[in-house]
């Protein structure tokens, strides 16, 4: 059963065995508005924990995306290069960002669970 | 004061209505230090009579163009501008608007700079354009950063035939941001040679060159293609385009132009306005402002700024460059002078131009120990004198003739090309005029 | 994700598409309405051959071109003159400008632009001189420039200008470039550059271009500079502070002698963004507050017109310290009258080098120096007064209905956020949009970035009392409908010549230019 975590940056992370998913919320892609263009890192390249991994823009502002985790970045959805409305219409689905080979595979346990999140959302008011 | 509405009467009601006594009041939060009870060192307010005077008699001082016969060229071209064009700029909806960030109530702007980057995409051959930059050297140095960025690659070729203001601000420009620059030497009349290791971001030369020289560098932009590097390509003179084969058609990634000679008055170096264009694949890391076109709420088509998270005002550090202003009355005009012109027009214009030229040409080789370097030019050209060029055109000018720039006064240091003169005519050079310079210069040179 | 949240909440990109319940206007039969008229682009009204320009046949000659004639048609549309002007006259009916109303645009300074101005630069002794003439025939172009210069000098207190920069962003530059080159002759160039989160964006995005990196520093809640937070920040990796004052909360920085003492101390240089001048000419002097560089724009403090988006003028002012790095050209005198510096040598060894071709904006110099010598001392200080006199008049006018970020006297500018909207629905980009429709360009908004939902307002002091009054009952009028009505909000503007443009698909698929329609194929394969 994939685990499912959330940073306070709005992403969520999908862990299933040694690879992980990475998005981000519905929440971040409400703030944001609609999404005109994403810029996703290369397949090959590595991720740092807390650094950019990928920028998404709006009309009106560009925001980081920030790897919630280390490692080696081995798929990028090139669907929502093509088409970034997917990112607004289902960002926990389709709208996925890129695939990353964890470095360390407990990594997700200092992250928030869903439950800690939809908390953290409903104090940011 | 003729600019300021408000009377005493208002400044006291204002002054109540907010509840101060008085308005140094409201400039309470300046240092005690810095508080200046008494006026600066400077003349009082004047009448508009009194300053026309005093600006008119420093004009007076200076040699206009026009009153002389007149053939300086070294990227700013005189050329002239059809009267429609300064009352139109002139209108105050143009001259007094700001930038289009509403776009509802800025469709004029915001047209005419579709316009604008259609026209330099069609005079260059390239795909799009930018809104405008300052001018052609600021483009050029912008190109060349944003070559690194997208090859992400340390270094910059410069032909040694590029405009040198054009070199040094890349040359600046790079200084400080970490960029290595390689200025080839300048070698008047021969071919630059050019060396691409996998360190070459971008190679830059200029079309027609700076010395006036046309060359043909699709074999370079090949080259430069194969070595993984952008070939970027200056114009300092955009009527040139109207008779020569267009970067674009030769494999040009970028082309970093001056629009002066379109649209502008020569005003002592500027405001001039800087051309940017290149390839749509390299859209998102053009640096400047770009308006795009879009529908309303009711479907109707109409323009705004677009792919602005590339800019400042949204990417801040992160941004493709720290530009704001663009040139937009300047790139107005340019618009302007281009639609009177249309495909015939300019294309008419620019052979007038290199029949003034190659007039001046045979008139000046027809002086004694006068020869004309280049083997091809459009309406700009290099001469060897026989004797050191600078002096020549310093007793020119005693004969009330600007006969073309010395290039020592660009290059002081080389000896070498002291004896060279850099001419340009363009169509508002006249037969007498062109008669003129080749009888002074053959008097100057006795 | 960071950095979206609040320059957006409501202002989504997205068209409010309210079509069917808009005014209910009798369509016409090619869409004009009125006097507003509707106009195709050139290209579409393309009659070929056509041309606006009667232009001689060229003489017979043989071609030098080197083989290279044009083979391609450039693809430019055919025009006559009436035409033309018919559509430029057109385009400018549907901009909004000073010349049409209040345009209160913070930190722009859109005041009027005097027609004496266009009149003096367009005097062929200024506009009909090539920057490579003989020196002997520019000596008047100099004396304008040294002139201009002069009151510069007088105005900021700071002995050197370096007038070259053809716009503020460009004078940061160059301002930072010779911070960088001062301190590398120190043998010590530093990494660091701080800059409040308040700060125009033009700041980090050039203090990047120096090489440097950016540390910001939060605002006081009193809308100021955290003077304990930059203390803490300050150290040797430091190189400059980038402060603007008055800041974009149109506040004054009532510590700056302080920061001034604070950066020097750590050997760091003070760089002020000029951008708010307006509200000190001619009544603080800049040296005065310990500045070692500062940017003015020619182009908002000296009324050169915004033309639609440029050209600008970013002189910069600079202390004894970084004067020899000023970028070139100089202007020197020598026997015989003035002449320019191009090169590094002389007096020059130590400039940054060139930032631009030839010698800067001079058709901007020549406009603002004649603004200077129409306004004198003396009106140069009223224009400061009056400035800040209008901005504090809509303050208290205002302050009812809007709310204040900060509260207090302000600047030339006053600074509201959107907290008087909350719970309506309407969100700061809609009530702008609905101001459109009442004839006023809007306020400045979403920036500073330190407010949710900025409404920064900047008069200038070329506003009458009656045209602030008219302003402040619409804006006051339009606050209160915000509570009652905020669906006519959301369908705003519809009173314009186009209403609200799709700004998403316009990034989303970006169309730049024209192009002709794809011509049909024949059925002859």
């Amino acid at each position: 059963m994939p685990t499912l975590r959330f940073t306070k940056d709005h992403e969520w992370i999908r862990q299933d065995g040694d690879t992980a998913v990475i998005g981000i919320t519905d929440y971040a892609q409400q703030q944001m508005g609609d999404i005109v263009y994403v810029e996703l890192p290369a397949v090959g390249s590595t991720v740092e924990a807390g650094k950019e991994a990928a920028v998404v823009e709006s009309a009106k502002a560009a925001s980081e995306v920030y790897a919630p985790v280390s490692g080696e970045v081995v798929a990028v959805n090139e669907a929502i290069a093509g088409d970034p409305a997917k990112v607004n219409a289902d960002p926990m689905g389709e709208g996925w960002f890129l695939t990353v080979k964890l470095a360390d595979p407990k990594a997700l346990d200092g992250l928030m669970d869903e439950a800690a999140y939809q908390k953290f959302v409903a104090e940011q008011g | 004061m003729r600019y300021l509405p408000l009377t005493p009467d208002d400044r006291r009601q204002m002054l109540a209505a907010i509840g101060v006594r008085s308005i140094d009041d409201l400039f309470a939060d300046v240092p005690e230090p810095a508080r200046r009870t008494a006026l600066l060192d400077l003349p009082l307010a004047q009448g508009e009579l009194q300053v026309e005077r005093a600006l008119s008699r420093m004009a007076a001082k200076n040699v206009a163009a026009g009153s002389a016969p007149f053939f300086i060229g070294g990227g700013a071209y005189r050329h002239h501008v059809p009267a429609a064009v300064d009352h139109l700029i002139q209108r105050g909806e143009f001259l007094t608007s700001y930038t289009p960030y509403q776009p509802e109530i800025s469709q004029g702007t915001l047209q005419a700079l579709f316009e604008f980057q259609t026209q330099v995409a069609l005079l260059t051959g390239m795909d799009v354009a930018n809104a405008s930059m300052y001018d052609g050297a600021t483009s050029c140095a912008e190109a060349v950063a944003m070559a690194h960025r997208i090859t992400r690659r340390g270094k910059a070729i410069l032909s040694g035939a590029l405009h040198p203001h054009y070199r040094e601000v890349c040359e600046t420009y790079a200084q400080f941001s970490g960029l290595r620059v390689q200025a080839l030497k300048p070698t008047p009349g021969t071919a630059d040679p050019i060396d691409l290791d996998d360190e070459t971001a971008c190679v830059v030369v200029q079309y027609p060159d700076f010395f006036g020289e046309l060359r043909d560098c699709s074999a370079l932009a090949e080259r430069c293609h194969q070595a993984g590097a952008l070939l970027i390509v200056a114009v300092t003179e955009i009527v040139s385009l109207g008779a020569v084969k267009p970067p674009g058609e030769m494999g040009a990634d970028i082309v970093a132009a001056e629009g002066q000679a379109l649209g502008n008055a020569l005003n002592f170096g500027g405001p001039y306005v800087g051309l940017f264009a290149t390839r749509e694949q390299y859209v998102r890391q053009m640096p400047g402002r770009l308006a795009g076109q879009t529908v309303d709420a009711d479907g109707r088509r109409g323009w705004v700024l677009t792919l602005s998270t590339r800019e400042q005002h949204i990417r801040r550090e992160k941004a493709t460059s720290n530009i704001c202003t663009n040139s937009g009355l300047c790139a107005l005009a340019f618009t302007i002078h281009t639609a009177l012109l249309g495909e015939a027009g300019l294309t008419r214009l620019s052979q007038l131009n290199h029949a003034a030229a190659c007039n001046l040409a045979d008139r000046l080789e027809a002086v004694p120990g006068v020869s004309v370097v280049n083997h091809s030019f459009f309406n700009e050209f290099t001469v060897r004198l026989p004797k050191p060029a600078a002096p020549v055109v310093a007793a020119l000018a005693e004969y009330g003739v600007l006969g073309g720039v010395p290039l020592s006064r660009f290059y002081p240091d080389r000896n070498d090309l002291a004896d060279l003169l850099l001419v340009a005519a363009t169509e508002t050079a006249t037969e007498d005029d062109i008669g003129a310079f080749a009888h002074a210069l053959g008097e100057v040179l006795r | 994700m960071t950095g979206w949240s609040q320059a957006l909440s409501g202002a989504n990109g997205q068209m409010t598409a309210a079509p069917s319940e808009a005014a209910p206007d009798t369509p016409t039969f090619i869409g004009n309405r009125g006097l507003q008229l509707e106009e195709k682009l050139l290209f579409e009204q393309d009659s070929p051959g056509h041309c606006g320009v009667d232009l001689p046949a060229p003489p017979p000659h043989r071609s030098r071109l080197g083989g290279l004639e044009r083979q391609t048609p450039i693809g430019l549309p055919g025009l006559s003159e009436p035409q033309v002007v018919r559509h430029f006259t057109r385009l400018s009916q549907k901009n909004y400008a000073i010349d049409s109303g209040l345009y209160p645009l913070g930190s722009c300074t859109m005041k009027h632009n005097p027609r004496l101005n266009e009149k003096v630069a367009r005097l062929p002794g200024f506009a009909d001189l090539h920057p490579l003439q003989p020196v002997s025939t520019i000596q008047g172009a100099l004396e304008l420039i040294e002139t201009l210069a002069h009151w510069l000098r007088t105005l900021t207190g700071m002995p050197a200008v370096a007038l070259s920069p053809a716009a503020g962003a460009h004078g940061e530059l160059c301002g930072m470039m010779t911070i960088r080159a001062a301190l590398t002759a120190q043998g010590d160039p530093r990494r660091r550059i701080l800059v409040p989160e308040s700060a125009h964006g033009t700041n980090p995005a050039t203090a990047a271009a120096c090489g440097y990196e950016i540390d910001p520093i939060p605002n006081d809640p009193r809308g100021r500079v955290d003077l304990t937070a930059l203390k803490a920040k300050l150290g040797p990796a430091v190189a400059a502070l980038m402060l603007t004052n008055p800041n974009t909360c149109g506040l004054f920085e009532n510590e700056i002698l302080e920061i001034a003492a604070s950066v020097h101390e750590a050997g760091a240089f003070f760089y002020a963004d000029g951008a708010n001048f307006n509200a000190i000419v001619g009544r603080v002097r800049p040296a005065d507050l310990g500045i070692d560089a500062l940017h003015l724009n020619l182009h908002k403090t000296f009324s050169t017109p915004h033309g639609g988006g440029g050209p600008g003028s970013g002189p910069v002012a600079l202390a004894a310290s970084l004067a020899p790095h000023a970028p070139l050209p100089w202007i020197v005198h020598g026997e015989g009258g003035r002449r320019l510096i191009e090169h590094t040598e002389g007096s020059a060894t130590q400039t940054i080098g060139r930032l631009k071709g030839f010698h800067g904006q001079m058709g901007m110099f020549v406009r603002a120096l004649s603004y200077m010598m129409s306004h004198g001392a003396d009106g140069l200080r009223q224009v400061a007064e009056d400035a800040v006199l209008n901005a504090n008049y809509l303050r208290v006018r205002l302050a009812g209905a809007l709310s204040q970020s900060f509260p207090g006297a302000c600047m030339h500018e006053v600074l509201f956020d959107d907290r008087f909207l909350k719970d309506t629905g309407v969100a700061t980009l809609d009530f702008a949009k609905a101001l459109i429709d009442e004839g006023f360009h809007p306020m400045t908004m979403y920036f500073p970035l330190v407010v949710h939902g900025a409404l920064l307002i900047e008069p200038t002091e070329t506003e009458s009392k009656a045209s602030l009054d008219q302003f402040a009952d619409t804006v006051n009028a339009l606050a209160a409908r915000a509570k009652t009505d905020p669906a006519s909000f959301h369908a705003a503007p519809r009173l314009t010549p186009r209403r609200r443009l799709d700004e998403t698909g316009a990034a989303r698929k970006p169309l730049l230019r024209w192009r002709p329609e794809p011509v049909r194929q024949e059925a002859a394969e």
